[in-house]
């Protein structure tokens, strides 16, 4: 069959099971008075559209901030106009100035899912597959599977079509700039990965990878012309796109200021809810969250993620080739996750971008860490109603990576890059066949989230731990990213010098 | 080196499609149903409330129960299940209560039940001829499981609209499979097990009772193909008696098969000749007959599938009539909820149909001719038309219906054309290139 049919038909498969998730719930469904995200970009788009410009950041009588203020970059509140318009078309209720808060009903929910669907077919599906055809190694069915995968990844389409948000547009801008970055086209890149962070601040997770392999191979063209220019040429793009997204809010100082405020809430403490990173699983022992003051959280915080991307950082920028930019992504990203400041859960699906895009060199491993991101943002997606799309999406994943990318027969040792804990073992233990135990791990892990997930759902917690379920939760996943961590460092930094042609042969 | 896509294993490829399309099936557990849902819960309330004498009297819902004592078994068998998972729905005054659980019930039992058309079409790719050291997708039994396993209508009616057409297509599939193989008994057998679970079937039964009659009560043919008449085994007829007496129906629709039952008892042509005849039959009764619903044009398609895979110009008959008649089926969703889903099952069964027959039979010429891809191409504008600008215009207050009558008018120009196409090519097809093939 030719290629551009089995692309349709991926894509066709991808966009039904996007659209069938989207008949279930949505995040605050008829819980008044706050409900959830779906409801606050409802009411962004009621603010961008009857209120001017320099309000829509501002506590103003007509913009209570504390009903669902903006907090996220112009880009996002730009989107919410576009929207707005269309919605008053179709009916002038969706965004009617104070009357529409907490409005429902069928067709709106209708309209709000085509919205997503609508850029995500602009944005993120075609970064996707371009992202296949060029730089995906194998034959061309391989790149269809590869591609088919990553388009059925539960964690974002759970996320964007159930709970609500727009994620595929954040990122499927980043993933434009990478896929910019690969063919070489810097400043098309540069370009596209500042939209994506104008369109979400939590894009400053990619940022440094982007920034170090810039600079990287800048540096590498020579310093003293060339790459001096080039550089300039990069700020320049960069600069120029930040000021024109930002125009409408450069005109008084304190606007910039109240945005950059709204963005940043450093008030908020340290972490929110139950998220699977560092400082909440700490809590469960220690509660450090009221044992330490604000400054040494903000200290600790600062120093740990320094701490985790500075090697990966430092290597992407003696080497920046293609591959050591994307496992910089995931592994700056993830220490970001771990450490940072006031991580929202769904902050993982920034980790699992990069993972996906290295779905064809180690299936095994990506799989897995897809899983477990699913896995880890399973209390907030029972919250929603989402059990039976989470469950359903999750096993076709499982089944269609472990099934069309063979990735339990392509994980010889070498194949999963095992370099350092082969060295490690091979004083006391050499006759250790790690390949099998990292299987055996894998099911066994995925057997204990299939576990939780059943009790979380059938049992009742006992009544003094009434957080029990989501706690246990938080604290798998974060076991398991911690393993990721220092499994994607340790393949990152023990890369050896290697040719063209053998990496083909992988 | 890299490997390519599916493992080495032969059969995985057939589960995996399997699965896959159960995953997409529980993905519409929440989609729009139709007031079948109802009928069937009604159903479950009564056979399983009721004592036996009163199924067939019981009236408290509008939807009575109006298919065979079978399936009515079949019903009381899933009601002892349903009770784990919401006893409320079977009780019989509870009209149109739909919780939940009870969704969910029904949705899975309906995904359960296609364990049969499983098996079945698993029986069917053993008809086809063997294709070995080709790829995987240009295989005709792959391309075969697809066509059944993904077929459209069959998602859209049994796993959105809501009924049981997935089991019974398995129960008459498998049927035919096992007339492939010889094993004509069974055959039989399935087949007046299908008649006592949905008498829609009726409309097919004359190809199985001239066929029968012909080729297994007869146990001879001359060197030339034609009947020889000392090789009658009274024995043979007995058994089979009382399936070729069911065939006799009351309705028009058969008897506009006649001319074609005459040709398969002169000259059978072995399975391909009776699947031939079995399509005609179908899709005669679903022109001419009585109350036609348009989720009959399914019992036309599915065996012309295995046909599809196997000849050049039925894959082209077979493209002109499924989608034509899949279009035909949009106005059974029509909700604006389900719209992008019909719209994207719909290409990718046709996109699927298209691109892998054309690569099956790509020497030779194309399997459409011009004027054909032009009446195809012009369902998308009709599409477009009745679904996206009549609603906005005027006319849809006071001509509501013309929508639905111009898809209607469109579609029967295809399938007529489709079936004067089949009556032609059985009339006319020669028995000796055939004879060695699936006999």
């Amino acid at each position: 069959m030719e290629n551009w049919s089995l692309i349709s038909l991926c894509v066709l498969l991808g966009l039904t099971a996007r659209w069938a998730v989207s008949f279930h719930s949505y995040s605050g469904a008829g819980k008044p008075p706050m409900f959830g995200d779906y409801e606050a970009q409802r009411h962004w788009q009621e603010v961008t559209y009857n209120l001017p410009v320099h309000e829509w950041y501002f506590n103003t009588t007509n913009n209570d901030l504390n009903y669902w203020g903006l907090d996220y970059p112009p880009l996002t509140a730009y989107h919410s106009l576009v929207c707005a318009y269309v919605a008053k078309l179709l009916n002038p209720e969706w965004v009617e100035l104070y009357a529409s808060r907490g409005y429902e009903s069928h067709s709106h929910k209708l309209f709000m899912r085509a919205t997503v669907l609508f850029t995500d077919i602009l944005i993120y599906i075609p970064a996707v597959l371009l992202y296949c055809f060029y730089f995906c190694d194998g034959s061309s069915k391989q790149k269809v599977a590869t591609a088919f995968c990553i388009l059925l990844y539960p964690g974002l389409i759970l996320i964007d079509y159930g709970h609500f948000q727009y994620n595929s547009v954040s990122l499927g801008l980043a993933l434009w700039g990478i896929l910019g970055l690969g063919l070489g086209w810097d400043l098309f890149g540069s370009l596209a990965f500042t939209l994506a962070l104008n369109y979400k601040q939590m894009e400053l997770y990619h940022s440094l990878p982007f920034f170090c392999y810039l600079l990287g191979k800048c540096i590498k063209q020579g310093l003293t012309w060339r790459g001096f220019f080039h550089l300039v040429k990069i700020s320049m793009t960069v600069l120029v796109t930040f000021a024109l997204c930002w125009m409408p809010f450069l005109s008084d100082p304190k606007q910039p200021l109240q945005v950059l405020h709204r963005l940043f809430p450093v008030g908020r403490g340290l972490f929110e809810d139950k998220v699977a990173n560092t400082w909440c699983s700490l809590n469960v022992l220690i509660k450090i969250k009221t044992l330490l003051s604000r400054e040494t959280q903000l200290f600790l915080s600062f120093a740990l993620t320094l701490l985790f991307v500075l090697p990966s950082s430092l290597k992407l920028l003696s080497k920046p080739t293609l591959w050591q930019f994307k496992l910089a992504l995931v592994n700056t990203s993830l220490a970001f996750f771990l450490f940072s400041f006031q991580v929202h859960e769904k902050s993982i699906l920034l980790v699992a971008l990069p993972v996906c895009l290295v779905f064809n060199e180690i299936p095994l491993i990506a799989t897995w860490f897809l899983l477990t991101s699913t896995f880890s943002m399973l209390p907030l997606l029972l919250k929603d109603g989402l059990l039976l799309p989470y469950v359903v999406t999750s096993l076709a994943f499982l089944f269609l990576s472990l099934y069309l990318l063979s990735a339990l027969e392509r994980s010889t040792e070498e194949e999963l890059r095992l370099g350092l804990y082969r060295k490690l073992t091979q004083r006391w233990l050499p006759k250790l066949n790690l390949s099998r135990i990292i299987k055996w791990k894998f099911w066994f892990s995925l057997a204990a989230m299939a576990a939780l997930s059943f009790t979380s759902v059938w049992l009742k917690p006992p009544a003094k731990l009434p957080d029990l379920f989501p706690v246990l939760v938080s604290v798998l996943s974060f076991l398991h990213f911690l393993g990721f961590i220092i499994y994607f460092n340790q393949v990152q930094l023990m890369e050896p010098q290697r040719k063209k042609s053998q990496k083909k042969t992988n | 080196t890299v490997m390519a896509a599916p493992m080495t294993n032969d059969q995985s490829w057939f589960y995996a499609l399997a699965l896959g399309v159960s995953f997409l099936k529980c993905l519409l557990i929440n989609a729009y149903h139709s007031t079948d849902f109802e009928v069937h819960r009604n159903w479950l309330a009564l056979t399983h409330s009721l004592p036996v004498s009163q199924w067939y009297y019981e009236a408290t819902s509008e939807w009575t129960l109006d298919y065979p004592p079978l399936f009515a078994w079949f019903e009381y068998g899933l009601s002892h299940i349903a009770c784990f998972f919401d006893k409320e729905m079977l009780v019989v005054p509870n009209l149109n209560y739909a919780s939940p659980a009870t969704v969910l019930f029904q949705r899975l039992s309906v995904i359960v039940a296609d364990v049969v058309f499983f098996y079945a079409v698993k029986e069917c790719c053993k008809c086809l001829r063997e294709d070995k050291g080709k790829d995987l997708l240009g295989k005709p039994s792959f391309i075969l499981t697809v066509l059944l396993l993904w077929n459209f209508g069959l998602l859209i009616v049994d796993h959105i609209h809501f009924q049981y057409n997935g089991f019974l297509f398995g129960v008459l599939l498998l049927s035919i499979a096992r007339h492939c193989q010889n094993r004509h008994f069974e055959g039989a057998f399935l087949f007046s097990v299908l008649l006592n679970l949905k008498h829609i079937y009726l409309y097919i039964a004359p190809a199985y009772g001239i066929y029968l009659l012909r080729c297994f009560c007869f146990t001879q043919s001359n060197a030339d193909g034609s009947l020889q008449w000392r090789s009658f085994s009274v024995v043979r007829l007995v058994i089979l008696g009382t399936i070729v007496l069911s065939t006799f129906a009351v309705s028009f629709g058969p008897f506009i098969a006649l001319p074609a039952l005459f040709k398969i008892w002169h000259r059978p042509n072995g399975a391909r000749g009776f699947l031939r005849c079995l399509v005609i039959c179908a899709l005669g009764s679903f022109m001419f007959g009585w109350h036609v619903h348009e989720k009959a044009i399914m019992m036309a398609i599915l065996p012309l599938s295995l046909l599809a895979v196997d000849s050049r110009k039925d894959a082209g008959i077979f493209l002109m009539l499924s989608v034509t008649s899949h279009y035909s089926l949009f106005p059974l969703l029509f909700t604006t909820q389900e719209l992008p889903i019909k719209i994207f099952l719909m290409l990718l069964f046709t996109i699927f149909s298209l691109a892998s027959l054309k690569t099956l039979f790509r020497k030779g010429g194309a399997l459409l001719n011009p004027l054909e891809v032009t009446y195809l191409l012009g369902l998308i504008p009709l599409e477009l038309i009745c679904e996206f600008v009549y609603p906005l215009t005027v006319w849809q207050k006071t001509f509501p219906f013309l929508p639905l009558m111009l898809t209607s008018v469109y579609c029967a120009l295809g399938v007529t054309y489709a079936f004067i196409r089949l009556y032609i090519s059985l009339l006319t097809c020669s028995d000796t290139t055939k004879k060695t093939k699936m006999q």
